[in-house]
């Protein structure tokens, strides 16, 4: 194995029998260096990556129903025509998943912004503070929505309880065809807000005191030293924490099924586009309008990403 | 030439990481280990206890994989697309997924071995339940639980509001449910399955004794007639008037159940198979006061739901069918399904029932409801289609609908419309 490695630069007096052998490869492998030690990520991304994607992308052009290996018709872009003028459950959807996610990156961005100025300068019991702040992130989303579920349950549950001992009625919560939706963001408020705070918090660690000393000098009010010395500095990370957060809302799932179910509930309440898209794979096994959707939802999430990353590049110029 | 041996060497190694997958053990032609996927139920409880009985006899081990009702299907979908030969015996929704499972040809066909073997007594199964586990003339599975709807009950609280007997007929329930309801503040008045999907199987039972049905024998959407309209009108209506207070529209039956054995509800309809979960002193705090009475009886008389809701299969990827049917063989074998009677989970074949064993440790009055059940049962708890799922949310929407008041009539139109197309589309 070492022969591999040897550099090609080998002084010619290395033992013959052996190179002989192994010359032909080890001068190959040398050549393409790059290639070979690339080749397992490459394959992997191969494999678990882009043919998923093309394999998904094929069957959205397929009328594919009940089972993957059953004979299916090449029918263009029928489903795309079907799923696009859906206005029952393909719209609906997505108005739902562009909602929650505008509600809960609004939150957890402005929440997480305060709370890591909070947490920006040393205090008292400041470890400990961090520590809790940081509980919901660790705990699984599975095991968050059923928390969340019994808490909520109009029947059983806390928060019905609690508002009983200050004379407020009970409220249907995850159960009201209205309030389920506003529910959920609650919940995923709750959990990521604390991973915003973390990324703004190591931003402003990073950020040198000089400006702000700058415009303490100057006279500048706490106030206008955030609007105007640090929210600038920190934007950057503030466009990072968006994008992270932004895609993974896009993309949420289990929050929402193990509050919800399947379909996002009786009438839909919270069916966003992945809970459809899953629904339509695993409770009608219609494969192919599923791909059709999930294809759909991979373009809106590169479409975001692109929009946010270019945004990004024109603040950083 | 640079290009091609990238191709070539990333090639080599998805060919090394593939080879290295196939080296795994178990599995395989006449392997000793037969896989088994079982859902959550007491059946499965009972089964493992005794399983090391059967691998001392037979020489086989037997590896379990348990799971939950959605998240079995989720399991058989992916793995039964992907042709995965890991999966020997199943357990199945012959209602649910037989017709899908079929047309898709997952399940071996077992005729020869059923017939094969005169001490299994194939012909102990009862007929109904071994239509629903034939696709085609073939026998692809074998009945081990059915469920017949019961009316469940809290005798105290009857006996506070004046009642000598549970309802008879489904005015009755009504008038007792809002009676008691109204006596006992906290307290709802009848508790059942609401969830748009979840909540079907549990009318079903309420549309037959209306004389409706999904489905009439032409094969067309009949959830817009009349008593339909009255069925969906009578169960919303009920959830709506007397059940729990800011009524969830997804309950299913672990939801309700937990209403009713919390003391939170009088009356219950649902399966017998889940009786346990109400007279279980760890699991409900109604133990002592909970009763079962047969389903009560609509204009059309008393037609509970009497169908087979869990079968065995063998995957037909599978390359271990025949130590996969030995499985089988003994745990739906006369035997095993006495001993499963006795503990409470009611069988598909007819000797247990004639025993009079078999009935033994049920609660007397559940004993008599199962038996009125049995004889005046309809063989189907929701559409029998393909796509069961789907025509489940379809047909189910109405009782959502009117339990968030809505109009019955008007929804049933609306459902029975898209429930032909899907019908229409089906048939294509």
């Amino acid at each position: 194995m070492s022969a591999v490695l040897t550099p090609r630069t080998d002084s010619p007096e290395a033992p013959a029998a052996p190179v002989d052998t192994t010359s032909a490869w080890s001068r190959w492998a040398n050549e393409h260096r790059k290639w070979l030690f690339a080749a397992p990520a490459m394959a992997f991304v191969a494999v678990l990556i882009i043919f998923p994607v093309a394999w998904t992308g094929y069957l959205s052009l397929t009328d594919a129903e009940g089972s993957v290996r059953a004979e299916s018709e090449f029918i263009g872009f029928q489903n795309y025509l079907d799923v696009l003028t859906d206005t029952d459950r393909f719209w609906p959807a997505v108005w739902r998943t562009v909602l929650f996610t505008g509600v809960v990156l609004f939150f957890e961005v402005v929440l997480g912004m305060a709370i890591a100025l909070l947490l920006w300068r040393p205090f008292r019991g400041e470890k400990w503070v961090r520590v809790a702040i940081l509980l919901p992130l660790v705990a699984t989303p599975v095991a968050v929505g059923m928390m969340w579920r019994l808490i909520f349950d109009p029947n059983i549950g806390m928060a019905n309880q609690l508002l009983g001992w200050i004379g407020i009625g009970p409220q249907p919560w995850l159960a009201g065809q209205h309030s389920a939706l506003p529910t959920t963001m609650f919940i995923d408020i709750w959990q990521w807000t604390p991973m915003v705070v973390l990324i703004l918090l190591a931003g402003l660690t990073s950020l040198s005191d000089e400006p702000q000393e700058a415009a303490r000098i100057d006279g500048a009010s706490s106030w206008q030293r955030f609007r105007h010395v640090t929210l600038p500095l920190l934007m950057p990370t503030v466009i990072v924490a968006i994008l992270l957060r932004g895609i993974d809302a896009l993309k949420t799932f289990d929050i929402l099924y193990a509050t919800k179910g399947r379909g996002g509930g009786s009438f839909h309440e919270v069916e966003t586009l992945n809970v459809y898209a899953y629904g339509l794979s695993f409770d009608y096994n219609d494969y192919g309008v599923s791909s059709t959707v999930l294809i759909i939802f991979f373009l809106i999430i590169i479409g975001v990403m692109w929009a946010l990353t270019y945004r990004k590049k024109g603040l950083g110029r | 030439m640079r290009r091609r041996s990238i191709i070539g060497t990333s090639l080599a190694v998805v060919a090394a990481m593939s080879l290295t997958a196939c080296g795994g053990d178990g599995g395989g032609e006449g392997s000793k280990t037969v896989r088994v996927t079982l859902v959550n139920h007491v059946w499965t409880e009972n089964i493992k206890k005794v399983l090391p009985e059967f691998e001392k006899q037979s020489g086989l081990k037997v590896e379990v994989t348990q799971l939950g009702e959605d998240q079995l299907s989720d399991q058989y979908n992916v793995k039964l697309n992907a042709g995965s030969d890991d999966l020997d015996v199943m357990m199945y929704r012959p209602l649910q997924e037989g017709k899908l499972f079929g047309k898709n040809k997952y399940l071996a066909d077992l005729s020869e071995k059923v017939k094969s073997d005169s001490a299994f007594e194939f012909g102990d199964f009862q007929a109904g339940p071994v239509q629903a586990t034939t696709y085609e003339d073939k026998v692809v599975g074998l009945p081990i639980i059915t469920e017949q709807e019961v009316l469940y009950y809290r005798k105290d609280l009857l006996t506070k509001s004046g009642f000598t007997a549970p309802p008879k007929t489904l005015d009755e329930l009504k008038a007792q449910a809002a009676k008691i309801e109204a006596d006992n503040p906290g307290v709802a008045g009848f508790v059942a399955r609401t969830g748009k999907a979840a909540a079907v199987t549990q009318f079903s039972s309420f549309l037959f004794s209306f004389g409706g049905d999904f489905v009439d024998a032409s094969g067309k959407a009949t959830v817009n007639t009349e008593q339909a309209k009255q069925a969906y009108a009578y169960y919303g209506g009920l959830l709506k008037d007397h059940g729990p207070e800011n009524i969830s529209t997804d309950m299913s039956w672990s939801e309700a159940m937990a209403i009713f054995t919390q003391g939170k509800a009088a009356f219950y309809t649902e399966a017998n198979s889940l009786y346990k979960n109400a007279t279980d002193p760890t699991k409900s705090k109604v133990v002592d006061s909970v009763g079962f009475a047969a389903f009560p009886a609509g204009p059309a008389g008393s037609k509970p739901y009497n169908i087979p809701s869990w079968a065995l299969g063998v995957n037909d990827s599978s390359e271990n069918k025949d130590n996969a049917w030995k499985f089988i063989q003994w745990a739906a074998g006369k035997e095993q399904a006495l001993a499963q009677q006795t503990a409470g989970v009611p069988g598909a074949r007819a000797s247990v029932w004639a025993n009079p064993a078999g009935t033994a440790s049920y609660p007397k009055d559940l004993a008599e409801a199962n038996t009125v059940s049995t004889a005046n049962g309809v063989g189907h708890d929701r559409p029998l289609v393909v796509k069961v799922a789907q025509a489940r949310e379809i047909v189910g929407q109405p009782i959502v609908d009117t339990i968030t008041g809505k109009d019955a009539a008007s929804s049933a139109d609306t459902a029975n419309a898209a429930f032909q197309k899907f019908l229409d589309d089906e048939a294509k």
